[in-house]
């Protein structure tokens, strides 16, 4: 019963937090500036950065730019990574790992990198990989209201808008909220304390609250420390739990409400919320179910998770960290049980999609709607339309490359992995349970997610670069054909809605979305669960 | 039947193959089984090898079975268009002297002399001359009609017949390259084209493929690594895998899906409507709003009596004698009209005609027509024309404002009553808009009438708008502004005006009966050339989309169930405790793997006749439409496959294996 209460209470507080900030996040989609009041400031901010009378641009020219900043970016973090003497793999694949919104780990924060790289180096990514997140879903937005035009609006420009106007704000108010609970902020590296048994203890310190508030709003999930969200210099108390929860879903819950004030239809996003809300408590039931309930023993599977929060608060944390694509744990994954642990991978194999990662979980969830409409339109006899815009085959190349992108990478990343003879040497465990942690792996760098299953060494040359390639593929191969999808239907015109269009915001057509959004993700993966955490439940060879 | 079958086995070249990429996965699978099998030589593999070859010939079946029906309707409609003689002349005159020619040797351009009784040789134009012509091999329809010189009525077709009377015509297209030959060239499927709707469906299916490939071929490293940690077992067979891959791939949809498109066309012209392509079709389901003009369309092409006003003091018995007597010999279909309203009226009797009488015709300077009986005069006009008094004269006004026609009727010199003539809607067409508002379609009435008769037409044929005092130029800015808006526009035509307008209408049902340019601009033809029937053309466009949708939606949901028949028994070596995923409690690995195959392949041929049918478009919203096709194959193509596969493992193990 507490267990329904916290996530009610849980999900109240985020729509009361999301809806208000909806507000400026359309205006920011639908790229106008803030408000009429703010276009002075907003004047004097964009010819700061040089983008005074910044022109709009085409599709072509939005993928060279984002494609020139990311890489831009790999390059600078490559290097500043490089002056703390990190070897060359992991350099790259951290890189990769922050840039791409990923921020898969196989080092360790406090042992392995300076306070300098960690805020100038990663803390800047945390902010960027957000912000172009949420441009490429602003793109995206704008091809389907806008009417015969080639406009996508301006990368750079939506990128420091969202930057200063939403990203920077919240941060350092909820930096603040975060000391006041007790996690460190100090230029301090390390401290050596008398522990209670005797001994002294040398405690790694460093800038982490300023750090934490983005890592968690921005849904990166980097954490300063290798314990992430479960060391209790990361997240101490249980209100700190609660606001990190929370604060992981409140960008993009935000979004999707944003998206249906920009399309001029609230039911539309209102809808997305209500299909992704379904999911999310599916989720959570199930893992609580397994993890809760373990033959013989009365408190459940405590294995592996912070006494400090207990089980609930775990699974809890654990399906919004894999329904967004943060990666942040407070638990570690690889303890649970073998469907308790399916559960965060069936959330990333569904393409977090479940609100998602800033920016990239609702267009994700766009292009699974377009691929709904696509079919629930043919069911209605009419050439399929989302928006007042068709869906022909230009559209649906673009779509089919993006919903494609991920799995394909996902299979084919964990099928090098358990081929590469030296995989076994990195694995903690044999049978099933050894290939759901690379099956995990592989999940986590090609969803762009970051959360490790734990158990895998990943610090070796073939995961570091593998799993590098699996980030940038995994991200890229899926932002370029969003953004050329954008374009393509920004220059449609806007067909009329009549009773015979096919209704987007009904209860059947949710039906019909989640009923895909199962269907895609079983049968991608399906063969792969059964080997992985069906085959260690229903107690195989092992 | 023997050339379908001829035709099924003829597809399995490449290059037919290649035409149709879901297919050729399976093509390219049924190879690799059957070379395994000559190096494993089992039962299994076998049957395999052989199920999957039968799947690509059950394919294969399907679009031979849809071609066949489009060629024998070809043969039909080409029948009509054999060789004949013509009269070929030098100059556009009738008495010109003319040579006698095959038809097939006329060009663009030549003028040919068609007496009666002669069939006219080619597509062409009349320019002088006026005759009824017998079009019932190309309409079905045996009512002769009247082909003329300028106007709309001008257009001939090759194969068609004169009755009486003698046509100049101007052959417009060369035989065979007519604009019927090139539809019919359509129907019977040899320049079929994908059309955009289908390639999309196409390039969805192509990605879904890919995706199972490689959930496929990832499955045999995935394996390998559980026997290698087992140390017991051996990793997935090559035959297993294959067979996992033709069950995942959407090959009911694939196998299907150009035997929909070429089944769409059929339907059409079975309704005797011919597509310029199968884009047309297509874009017909889309339609949100149709243009219709009243005349001809909506209501009849001539005013009919609709009731009689008697005077104050006259019996209503009284005036529809007089009325019928007066009409007795007016040959006007107006006239005609009267005679039925008037003999319904109880007392009312056809009038003697054995004594002396005398007829008199309707002439532009009495604007009267009428009959003398004996000494009587009935007489019926236009109320100016004759001396009505007050009351009657603001009656006839009133009538005239609505858009009726009123006509006084006399005896005598003496005012009865009037008849009133208006325009009559067609039967069930007030049905038939309702039925299409249903489905999100608004109609839209054009009239060159005023706004006042207009309205009251609109609102009894129950059209959603109208416009009003329309000109030809009218149309064209009407369909322009609609589609600005954000409509697809459908319109019929049959004049050289309405070509513009047919030429920037999304869907343009020409009339047989047209002219050249409005049948070059639109881009069908109705052969009956029925305006009415823009409505069923409509119904096959979205028929069309809808059988796609259900068969994809089917295909795709299969997949549940043939992954709980085929995983467990790939895997039970290896993980035992797998075996309650067996949900089936299907017999061996085996027989569970070779009855996914089989259901696979079977499904096809139990399709077809869906496929060539068409799933039902009932007029219904969106919204409706949505819940029952999701129901029955979403649903459907979810259970039905849990059913099919448990059966023929029931028939596999208890017969064969």
């Amino acid at each position: 019963m507490n267990e329904l209460m916290t996530v009610t209470l849980y999900l109240g507080v985020l729509v009361l937090a999301a809806w208000p900030l909806s507000r400026p996040l359309a205006a920011l989609m639908s790229g106008t500036g803030l408000s009429k009041r703010g276009s002075s400031i907003d004047r004097v901010v964009l010819s700061l950065f040089g983008l005074k009378n910044a022109p709009g641009q085409t599709a072509p020219q939005w993928v060279t730019t984002l494609l020139t900043f990311s890489l831009l970016e790999i390059l600078v973090l490559f290097l500043i990574l490089g002056l703390d003497g990190v070897p060359w793999e992991l350099s790259l694949n951290t890189a990769v790992s922050f840039v791409t919104n990923t921020n898969w780990q196989n080092y360790a924060g406090e042992s392995t990198l300076s306070p300098f790289s960690q805020m100038v180096g990663l803390a800047v990514q945390n902010f960027l990989s957000a912000a172009c997140g949420f441009a490429v879903l602003a793109a995206l937005v704008r091809g389907l209201v806008c009417k015969e035009s080639q406009d996508l609006g301006n990368f750079a420009v939506d990128v420091v808008r969202f930057t200063l106007y939403v990203l920077l704000p919240i941060s350092v108010v909820y930096a603040l909220f975060l000391v006041s609970q007790g996690v460190v902020q100090t230029w301090t590296t390390s401290v050596t304390v008398q522990t209670l048994a005797g001994t002294t203890q040398t405690l790694a310190l460093g800038p982490v609250a300023s750090q934490e508030a983005i890592k968690m709003l921005g849904t990166n999930g980097g954490g300063y420390f290798n314990a992430n969200s479960a060391h209790p210099f990361e997240n101490p108390t249980g209100l700190s739990n609660f606001v990190q929860m929370l604060s992981m879903f409140l960008i993009p819950a935000a979004s999707v409400f944003a998206f249906g004030r920009v399309v001029r239809d609230r039911r539309q996003g209102i809808s997305l919320a209500v299909v992704m809300t379904l999911l999310f408590v599916l989720a959570v039931g199930l893992a609580w179910w397994a993890e809760s309930s373990v033959a013989g023993s009365a408190t459940g599977n405590m294995e592996g998770k912070e006494t400090r929060f207990g089980i609930f608060p775990s699974v809890l944390f654990s399906a919004i960290t894999t329904s967004t694509s943060t990666g942040a744990v407070n638990a570690m994954h690889d303890s649970y049980t073998a469907l308790g642990g399916l559960v965060p991978l069936a959330l990333m194999h569904l393409g977090e999609v479940v609100f998602g990662g800033v920016g990239s979980g609702l267009y994700g969830m766009l292009l699974m709607v377009l691929l709904t409409v696509f079919v629930g339109g043919l069911l209605v006899g009419r050439t399929p339309e989302y928006l007042g815009k068709k869906i022909e085959p230009r559209e649906m190349t673009l779509i089919s490359i993006a919903l494609l992108v991920t799995p394909v990478v996902t299979l084919l990343g964990t099928a090098a992995g358990v081929l590469w003879p030296d995989a076994v040497k990195s694995l903690n465990n044999p049978g099933p349970h050894g290939f759901t942690e690379i099956l995990y792996a592989y999940t986590s760098a090609a969803n762009n997610n970051g959360s490790a299953f734990g158990g895998l060494n990943g610090n070796t040359p073939f995961f570091n670069l593998t799993l590098a390639a699996a980030m940038f593929v995994g991200r890229f191969g899926v932002m370029i054909p969003v953004v050329l999808l954008a374009g393509s239907l920004a220059q449609k015109r806007s067909m009329a809605t009549t009773s015979g269009t096919l209704p987007t915001h009904t209860v059947t057509f949710a039906v019909l979305l989640i009923f895909f959004l199962f269907l895609l993700a079983a049968l991608n993966f399906i063969p792969a669960w059964s080997l992985g955490p069906v085959a260690e439940a229903l107690g195989g060879a092992f | 039947m023997r050339d379908t079958l001829v035709q099924t086995f003829a597809k399995l070249h490449p290059r037919e193959q290649l035409r149709n990429p879901v297919m050729f996965t399976v093509y390219l699978g049924a190879f690799l089984t059957t070379l395994l099998g000559f190096g494993e030589p089992t039962p299994f593999v076998w049957s395999v090898t052989l199920w999957l070859w039968a799947t690509v010939l059950f394919s294969n079946f399907a679009e031979a079975v849809a071609e066949g029906r489009g060629k024998a309707q070809a043969a039909a409609l080409r029948k009509t268009r054999s060789e004949v003689q013509a009269k070929r002349l030098a100059s556009p005159d009738w008495e010109a002297p003319f040579t006698v020619v095959a038809s097939t040797s006329l060009k663009q351009g030549d003028l040919v002399i068609v007496a009666a009784s002669e069939t006219i040789p080619a597509d062409g134009e009349v320019v002088q001359g006026a005759a009824s012509v017998d079009e019932s091999a190309v309409t079905g329809e045996s009512a002769p009609v009247v082909r003329e010189s300028g106007g709309d009525r001008s257009s001939v077709t090759g194969g068609t017949r004169v009755l009486s009377d003698r046509l100049l015509i101007r052959i417009s297209a060369a035989p065979g390259q007519g604009f019927l030959d090139r539809m019919i060239a359509l129907v019977e499927g040899a320049q079929r084209q994908k059309t955009p709707n289908e390639i999309a469906l196409t390039i969805l299916l192509v990605t879904l493929t890919a995706i199972f490939l490689v959930v496929t071929v990832t499955l045999w490293p995935f394996s390998l690594f559980a026997v290698q940690q087992a140390g017991k077992g051996t990793p997935l067979g090559l035959v297993s895998l294959v067979a996992l891959f033709v069950c995942l791939a959407p090959t009911t949809i694939g196998a299907l899906l150009s035997a929909i498109g070429i089944a769409g066309m059929n339907r059409l012209s079975r309704v005797n409507v011919l597509a310029t392509s199968g884009r047309a079709v297509e874009a017909s389901g889309d339609v949100d709003t149709l243009l219709l003009d009243k005349t001809g369309t909506i209501t009849y092409g001539n005013r009919m009596a609709d009731r009689f006003v008697p005077l104050e003091g006259v019996k209503l018995a009284d005036l529809a004698q007089a009325a019928l007597n007066a009409s007795w010999a007016d040959r006007t279909p107006e006239g005609r009209s009267i005679l039925p309203l008037a003999l319904a009226v109880p007392g009312v009797k056809e009038p003697d005609l054995s004594g002396p009488h005398r007829v008199h015709e309707f002439t532009a300077q009495t604007r009267m027509s009428g009959l003398d009986l004996g000494s009587i005069l009935y007489r019926k006009g236009a109320p100016s024309s004759m001396a009505v008094p007050e009351a009657v004269q603001k009656e006839a006004d009133q009538a005239a404002r609505l858009g009726a026609t009123p006509l006084a009727v006399g005896v005598d010199g003496r005012i009865l009553g009037l008849v009133i003539l208006k325009d009559i809607i067609k039967e069930g067409i007030r049905d038939k808009f309702a039925q299409l508002r249903a489905m999100g379609i608004k109609t839209i009435m054009i009239t060159g009438d005023n706004p006042l008769t207009a309205a009251s037409i609109a609102a009894e044929a129950g059209v959603d708008d109208f416009i009003a005092e329309a000109k030809p130029e009218d149309k064209l800015a009407l369909i322009r502004q609609l589609q600005a808006e954000g409509h697809l526009v459908a319109m019929t035509g049959d004049g050289t005006n309405d070509a513009p307008a047919l030429a920037q209408a999304d869907v343009a049902v020409a009339m047989n009966s047209g002219t050249q340019a409005s049948k070059e601009a639109a881009n069908m033809v109705d052969l009956d050339s029925n305006p009415t029937k823009l409505t069923e053309v409509v119904l096959v466009g979205k028929q069309l989309l809808v059988t796609r949708g259900a068969l994809t939606t089917f295909s795709i949901a299969n997949d549940v169930a043939k992954y709980f028949a085929i995983l467990p028994a790939m895997f039970l070596a290896l993980y035992p405790g797998l075996a309650v995923l067996n949900i089936l409690h299907l017999a061996t690995a085996e027989s569970s793997i070779l009855s996914a195959v089989i259901f696979n392949a079977l499904i096809i041929p139990a399709l077809i006749p869906l496929a060539l049918r068409g799933v039902k478009a009932a007029s219904q919203s969106a919204a409706a439409l949505l819940r029952r096709n999701l129901l029955i194959y979403g649903l459907g193509g979810l259970v039905l496959p849990f059913v099919g596969i448990k059966l023929i493992d029931i028939v596999l193990t208890g017969h064969f294996w």
